[in-house]
């Protein structure tokens, strides 16, 4: 274990850090409609979803021999960037979760690496083409296909069920949400913890702790898997309040439809080798199940906002981690120190924030909106 | 920069087909659940046409459960 310095303990911390609100992120993606519509308890569902986090990280051992999938130069990456980059990534995560925005993990870590690498090595370092290809491209064309899937079988959904006793159809299909709630997540473990076990086995091989062609340690899998289940069996119940009840009221059959069309594009894609963020696709999905049924309402003003702070993920995640790359590049450990801190204390401010108005098991489900002000006390006060 | 178009597309076609495939015919089989539970509170009966239908709907669907559970672990290809 000599091999692994002050730095590469640092990375593989932060890289389990993020890995960690990657899970809590992305509870809502599987999990939101099937607690909005009662298909699931709040509780059961997030525990469902970390034991099929977790297990989908042991499944899959494929893990990607790049960081990226090509759209920084890996060659030129130090663990020092990756630090950087994690830290962008993680600040991001953060501020959206507190917001009760449902933006993409991915491309939070994209972004994070991308900035920390043009900082680092320089412009030459990002492939930009790359990132048009691989993010920009399927960012746009993923929850538009997920959210005509969604309308298309939501609207024919409720047009076969039409004349049927309406009981018998809720229950029906809350039954069907759970299988397909529960494959959404098993797929979103095989990726999302993947990601991670590829930043710290690569980051072991530069550090030349690895082989150069090693695949992750049983310790790497184990300690990834481990921290997105726990982070998803803790739950963000401020996105899952977004996702569930913020973009649009959604009913059982919707969620049914909206689920089953996020699972198809998540899996289409993976085969045919498409990068694409399951957040993106689940409110594609989502706000395609809210179109379908009539009179349904889809309030476009949180629609907006999330569309927005899509737009703004990657460059504000670019942002910092180009900052922190500055910094750990010029400063050496005690730069890194410094970036580690401030992330701490920033992270630390943010979820002390939240505790203004607190959103968990019990009341995720109350209204519609996350809000960061305190909320009034009597709701506050039925809540706890 | 190369786009693929014609992955695009597949994806596309193959998973707005696939969805609306399996939401009409679990929508199918929770019509004929409905249908067979109305028709027992009405006559007392069961009604094995609609049970049947209810059957193979979701029979069918759970197929498609395990397909994807197949195409989600790589061990299995």
């Amino acid at each position: 274990m000599d091999h692994i310095t002050f730095l590469v303990a640092v990375v593989i911390v932060t890289a389990l850090a993020f890995d960690f609100t990657n899970g809590f992120h992305d509870t809502a993606n599987a999990m939101a409609t099937s607690i909005a519509t009662g298909a699931l308890r709040p509780k059961t569902a997030v525990l469902i979803s970390g034991a099929l986090n977790i297990a989908g990280a042991f499944l899959s051992t494929e893990v990607a021999r790049t960081i990226s999938g090509g759209i920084v130069d890996d060659t030129l990456v130090t663990p020092g960037m990756i630090f950087a980059g994690l830290v962008g990534a993680i600040l991001w995560n953060l501020l959206t979760w507190l917001l009760g925005l449902p933006s993409s993990s991915s491309h939070a870590l994209f972004g994070g690496l991308i900035g920390a690498v043009w900082v680092g090595a320089g412009s030459h370092g990002v492939h930009f083409d790359k990132v048009v290809e691989k993010v920009l491209i399927p960012a746009f064309a993923s929850p538009v296909v997920a959210g005509l899937a969604a309308l298309l079988a939501t609207y024919l959904a409720y047009r076969i069920t039409a004349r049927a006793r309406k009981e018998s159809v809720t229950r029906g299909f809350r039954l069907g949400q759970i299988a397909s709630a529960s494959l959404v997540s098993l797929a979103h473990g095989t990726n999302d913890a993947q990601k991670t076990m590829g930043v710290i086995t690569l980051t072991l091989i530069s550090a030349g702790a690895l082989g150069h062609d090693a695949g992750p340690p049983a310790w790497v899998i184990a300690s990834a898997g481990l921290a997105i289940g726990l982070g998803t069996c803790l739950g963000g119940w401020r996105i899952i309040r977004t996702m569930g009840k913020g973009l649009t009221d959604i009913q059982s059959p919707q969620g049914f439809a909206a689920e089953a069309a996020s699972t198809t594009v998540i899996l289409t894609s993976a085969h045919l080798g498409f990068a694409l963020s399951t957040t993106q696709v689940c409110s594609g999905g989502i706000l395609g199940a809210g179109l379908g049924r009539r009179l349904a309402e889809v309030r476009w003003g949180t629609a907006g906002r999330m569309v927005i702070a899509w737009l703004v993920t990657l460059p504000a995640a670019a942002l910092v981690g180009g900052v922190s790359a500055g910094v750990v590049k010029h400063g050496g450990n005690a730069g890194t120190v410094v970036i580690a801190l401030v992330a701490a204390a920033v992270s630390a401010f943010i979820v002390i924030t939240s505790r203004r108005n607190p959103i968990h098991a019990n009341n995720v489900n109350e209204t519609h909106e996350v809000t960061i002000r305190g909320t009034a006390p009597t709701r506050v006060g039925s809540a706890a | 920069m190369h786009l693929d178009w014609t992955a695009l597309g597949q994806v596309t076609v193959v998973s707005i087909g696939v969805t609306v495939a399996v939401v009409v015919v679990f929508a199918l089989g929770v019509l004929g659940l409905a249908q067979a539970e109305a028709a027992r509170e009405r006559d007392g009966r069961s009604h094995p046409l609609a049970v049947a239908q209810a059957g193979l709907c979701f029979l069918a669907c759970a197929a498609v459960v395990v397909y994807g559970i197949y195409l989600i672990v790589p061990q299995f290809h």
